[in-house]
């Protein structure tokens, strides 16, 4: 830890303060070091979307932000999102409409669809499509989570 | 992978990051949309990062009898910049086509065009609008037309030690911006940006050279099918991994040909 910076941020509403490796990214301290998991890892080079955790209200990749980044900011992760009811509508629709299959990129398309419904909530299904392309799903063939999205937004 | 390890600084002040930045191994970090990137998989590895999201002085947009966006203006921030929509709609355009949402969110101008990526939206756009960018150095401004700033693959003018502080366009309201891509978001394979104002057309090409490319020709042409036929000599795009360099100049025609009428109309 021979470069480790004294780092404060709020996660889900909880201050923390670490020592923290600038070379650690967000989203492996999250994971690693907090305990929160659901924010997920696929190619660390911010093609896939699957570590999308919301930083000071906007939508961020996790790989792509160096934990150090984060001093001072309020980080939200799928665990908080989920646990104060704000993506229930939007997990209830992803169930009905059987939007996920393996799971692995469920959380971060919620968090960019959160982010969607609300910066554009009346959006059509092409802009549902555009806002999404940053993350990739590797089961559905996006035509399901299309469709819960279309449903929480027009429903 | 994992990056390798490096120290990290995030000065407040631009003194402090001239000192920081005279550091051996030392670079600059902005939105880190490029470089963390680099860092993970092991193309580069420094040995100080100086992040300059804290000083204040690079951030914001001034209008006056320019336009100056500071360099930390991030791709959000463009697009959704109301300002920037109605007086330089080519930059407003463009931002819409970089990466994906929760990457604009970060991303900055001044790391766009200090990256010099030749298949990025900004450096064709500051080169069709013929912006200036103000590069600070401990020795003070160097003012810089985009025509010079771009000097290859990902080379710039920036010396050691300089960072770009922001960059100035002029107001601009008649623009097209075009690109191909194979999906929303990914970097282009060709795409256009062009102006035209009191002064005539200026039309460059991004993914289509080393550097964006102006075309000459295509912009002084008096008829799209004259300009069609000058756009072959402006530019010899490069081939990739899946479009031919003959590929590359029928989609660059096809993408003068949409743009063409907005560009001509009479003043
Ligand atoms: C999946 C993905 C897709 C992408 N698609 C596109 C795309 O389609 N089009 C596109 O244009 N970009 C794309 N990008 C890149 C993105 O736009 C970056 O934000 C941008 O290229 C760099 O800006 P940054 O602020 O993140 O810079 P950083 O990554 O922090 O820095 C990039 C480089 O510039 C230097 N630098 C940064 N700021 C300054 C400064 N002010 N002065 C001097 N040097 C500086 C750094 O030292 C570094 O070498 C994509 C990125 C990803 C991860
Ligand atoms: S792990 Fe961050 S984008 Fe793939
Ligand atoms: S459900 Fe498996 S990757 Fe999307």
């Amino acid at each position: 830890m021979e470069h480790a910076v004294e780092t404060t941020l709020t996660v889900n509403g909880i201050e923390v303060t670490r020592r923290i490796e600038p070379r650690r990214n967000l989203v492996d301290f999250l994971r690693e070091e907090l305990g929160l998991t659901g924010s997920h890892v696929g190619c660390e080079h911010g093609v896939c979307g699957a570590c999308t955790v919301r930083v000071d209200g906007e939508i961020v990749r996790g790989c792509l932000m160096l934990a150090v980044q984060a001093n001072g900011c309020k980080v939200e992760t799928i665990e908080g999102l989920s646990d104060s009811g704000e993506l229930a509508r939007l997990q209830k629709a992803f169930h009905d409409r059987n939007a996920l299959q393996c799971g692995f990129c469920t959380p971060a398309m919620l968090m960019a669809a959160r982010d969607l419904q609300l910066k554009n909530p009346k959006a059509s299904r092409e802009e549902i499509r555009t806002h999404l392309s940053g993350n990739y799903c590797r089961c559905t063939g996006y035509q399901a989570i299309v469709d819960a999205i279309e449903d929480v937004l027009h429903g | 992978m994992k990056a390798p390890s490096f120290a990290y600084a995030k000065p407040r002040s631009l003194e402090e990051a001239f000192d920081l930045l005279e550091r051996p191994g030392a670079k600059i970090l902005a939105g880190g949309q490029s470089l963390v990137p680099s860092l993970n998989m092991r193309l580069s590895s420094p040995e100080l990062l100086v992040d300059i999201t804290g000083i204040s002085s690079l951030a914001g947009i001034q209008v006056g009898r320019t336009f100056r966006i500071g360099a930390l203006v991030t791709h959000a921030q463009i697009e959704r910049s109301a300002e920037i929509r109605k007086q330089v709609p080519l930059l407003a355009e463009a931002a819409a086509h970089i990466a994906h949402p929760a990457i604009r969110n970060r991303g900055t101008l001044g790391g766009s065009l200090a990256l010099a990526d030749p298949a990025a939206e900004y450096p064709a756009c500051a080169l069709a609008l013929n912006a200036t960018l103000v590069l600070l150095g401990r020795k003070g401004e160097r003012r810089v037309p985009a025509g010079s700033f771009f000097k290859g693959l990902f080379e710039t003018d920036l010396r050691t030690g300089e960072l770009l502080a922001a960059v100035e366009f002029p107001r601009v309201e008649r623009s097209a911006f075009l690109e191909l891509a194979r999906r929303q978001g990914d970097y282009a394979i060709i795409g256009l940006a062009g102006v035209a104002d009191g002064s005539g057309r200026r039309i460059a090409f991004l993914g289509a050279g080393a550097t964006p490319v102006l075309a000459k020709g295509a912009s002084a042409a008096s008829s799209l099918e004259q300009a069609l036929k000058a756009l072959g000599n402006d530019i010899d795009p490069p081939a990739d991994l899946y479009h031919s360099s003959a590929t590359k100049l029928h989609l660059a025609k096809v993408l003068l040909s949409r743009a063409w009428n907005t560009l001509s109309k009479p003043h």
